[in-house]
């Protein structure tokens, strides 16, 4: 819980990770692969505030301990839900599997969501492991990370007739809260990797479940609030968003914040601080301070209220994973807010 | 060589590694649609006295995706291949994942089907294209922001009823790259898909759109300028190493 000038703000923090990307953990052939991923991750890092930055031994693998305390004792965040991405291709044990974060969970109850993953890749043995990770971790989410490398494959699309049967079983078990991750390769490599249609696509055919574009689809966020202007199911993770822009680029940061409000609304924006890419602390002490600047650029955007930033920070992801919230940190007699956006004529 | 010879030597060299740059500056990140010298994408750029350009271009990562970083190689390749006097040139992307496939496709001139066997079915002019009507949508809102307060309706306007200025020109020059109408009596609103005038009710939906389109591009260039500084721990006046 984040308390500031009287106002009280209950914490989701929708994206968050335990993983091991140390030289010890990557594949032998693998290497630079390996390297280049974690180098990358490392580099989104530098846009947050400079006291926040890691040096890359202790980014590449932190301890449980260093978590917690960013998170729960300094970082007012409430939940935390875990998204795992495997990478095994690259990191022998993973990079931050399901696994790793469900036993760290388990360790400390009622802290942790733990969401897992599929991929369609993996067949009629991917399915039944994904069911028994289900129900050991109680799983309410999957996280998808499309751009994947398996052996010699570049990634996949949530179009494939595989990845409908995944989500079938999504809908049976009540996983009905799927995280999509854009990522640079898919196949074939001469298409625009980022386009968001396949989700438009699984939007529109799984109405049970609820689609949340991580990174707001950075870097096409414009086909991605276009979609979700057509999908009452998609949602928009903040992940990159606030940590990526708010402290490195204010302007496009407002800039954004205002076109999401305006196309997507404020009861499907998801905040995810992205740990250990951005510390929550920064991010939600900031959020909470900031508001739409009065420039002339911005003249279509409203400031935003401390009720709209509570349902950001936490009370929307709350709503979708059926979590908790003590009555004093709810709002009274809260409304469905459509975004502003502008109708077909 | 006399010192008159060595001084026609560094004239002429300089002379060259201008051309050359200026070269470089008609490259733009089709994603971004600003050009690779402004983006810090040119990491070193040199020209020998016997007339041999050496290029390195680089990435805000490792993993950005290869079609793009494709494109920007091939297309400083033959924006450089085309400065005269040159007699040989070397342009390299470092630190890519797909570095040595780009870098020996685009130097045999194979194109991206070839370059990435099995990997990839159509070569990029779709892609591009769909980058470049972006880029139409976001010069839209450009010049539209200039109009505010001067009385001028854009659902309305035609092109040479708008103040002179670079985003008009580079508006324009958009324009001609997909076949559009970019002259006077061209309207200045138009789908950017098929050509046609945007109907005066739909003026506002269009401009909505054309605001959020600019604002992703403006927003991911900011990123990947963010990140290029990152990964190479450079001040913002490094960025454009000459």
């Amino acid at each position: 819980m984040y308390e500031k000038d009287g106002e009280k703000y209950f914490v989701v923090d929708a994206h968050t990770h335990f993983w091991d990307a140390s030289p010890d953990n990557w594949v032998k052939g693998q290497e630079e692969y390996a390297k280049g991923w974690i180098e990358c991750f490392h580099a989104y890092q530098g846009l947050g505030p400079k006291e926040t930055h890691w040096p890359i031994d202790r980014f590449q693998k932190y301890s449980e301990e260093l978590m917690m305390h960013d998170l729960f004792e300094v970082g007012h965040v409430d939940k935390a839900i875990f998204q795992p991405t495997n990478l095994r291709q690259w990191y022998t044990n993973g990079f931050n599997t399901t696994e790793a974060d469900g036993a760290m969970a388990e360790r400390h109850p009622g802290q942790f969501l733990v969401n897992t993953t599929f991929d369609p890749r993996e067949g009629d043995a991917g399915m039944k492991a994904f069911e028994e990770r289900v129900k050991r971790y109680g799983c309410k989410g999957v996280k998808l990370y499309t751009a994947e490398w398996r052996g010699d494959s570049r990634g996949w699309s949530l179009k494939d007739p595989e990845a409908a049967k995944y989500l079938e079983k999504c809908e049976e078990l009540g996983v009905k809260n799927v995280h999509i991750h854009k990522g640079p390769t898919i196949w074939p490599l001469d298409k625009d990797a980022f386009d968001v249609s396949d989700v438009d696509h699984v939007a529109t055919d799984f109405q049970g479940l609820n689609f949340i574009v991580e990174h707001v689809g950075l870097p096409r966020i414009e086909d991605f609030c276009f979609m979700a202007t057509q999908e009452r199911n998609v949602y928009a993770g903040l992940a990159v968003v606030i940590g990526g822009l708010m402290h490195a680029r204010p302007k496009f940061f407002a800039k954004v914040m205002g076109e999401l409000m305006f196309w997507i609304g404020e009861d499907k924006l998801i905040f995810g601080a992205d740990y250990a890419i951005w510390e929550p602390k920064w991010q939600v002490e900031g959020f909470v301070d900031w508001n739409m600047p009065g420039d002339d650029e911005l003249s279509d955007f409203a400031p935003l209220t401390v009720d709209q930033k509570r349902k950001i920070l936490g009370l929307n992801a709350a709503r979708l994973y059926d979590i908790d919230v003590p009555a004093e940190l709810r709002i009274k007699d809260p409304e469905n807010v459509e975004p502003v956006g502008v109708p077909n004529s | 060589m006399t010192a008159l010879d060595d001084r026609d030597v560094r004239v002429r060299v300089g002379a060259a590694h201008a051309a050359v740059w200026a070269a470089l500056g008609t490259v733009r990140d089709p994603e971004l649609d600003e050009p690779l010298t402004d983006l810090g994408f040119v990491a070193r750029c040199e020209v020998s006295a016997a007339g041999h350009a050496v290029i390195r271009l680089r990435l805000p990562t490792y993993f950005c995706a290869p079609n793009f970083a494709f494109l920007m190689v091939a297309d400083a390749y033959d924006a450089v291949a085309g400065v005269p006097g040159l007699t040989g040139l070397d342009i390299r992307l470092d630190d890519h994942f797909a570095s040595e496939v780009i870098n020996r496709g685009v130097a045999a001139r194979q194109g991206f089907v070839a370059s990435f066997e099995g990997e990839a079915v159509d070569e990029l002019d779709t892609l591009r294209y769909d980058f470049v009507r972006k880029a139409v949508l976001a010069g839209t809102d450009r010049v539209c922001r200039t109009l505010s307060g001067t009385g001028l309706n854009p659902a309305t306007l035609t092109l040479g009823e708008v103040p002179a200025s670079p985003d008009l020109d580079r508006l324009r020059a958009r324009r001609r790259e997909l076949g559009l109408p970019a002259e006077d009596g061209a309207p200045l609103l138009l789908d950017p898909a098929t050509g046609q005038p945007v109907a005066p009710g739909d003026a506002k939906r269009h401009l909505a759109f054309a605001r959020l389109t600019r604002t992703s591009m403006e927003a991911n260039s900011g990123v990947c300028r963010g990140m290029l500084r990152a990964r190479y721990s450079l001040t913002e006046e490094e960025e454009g190493t000459g």
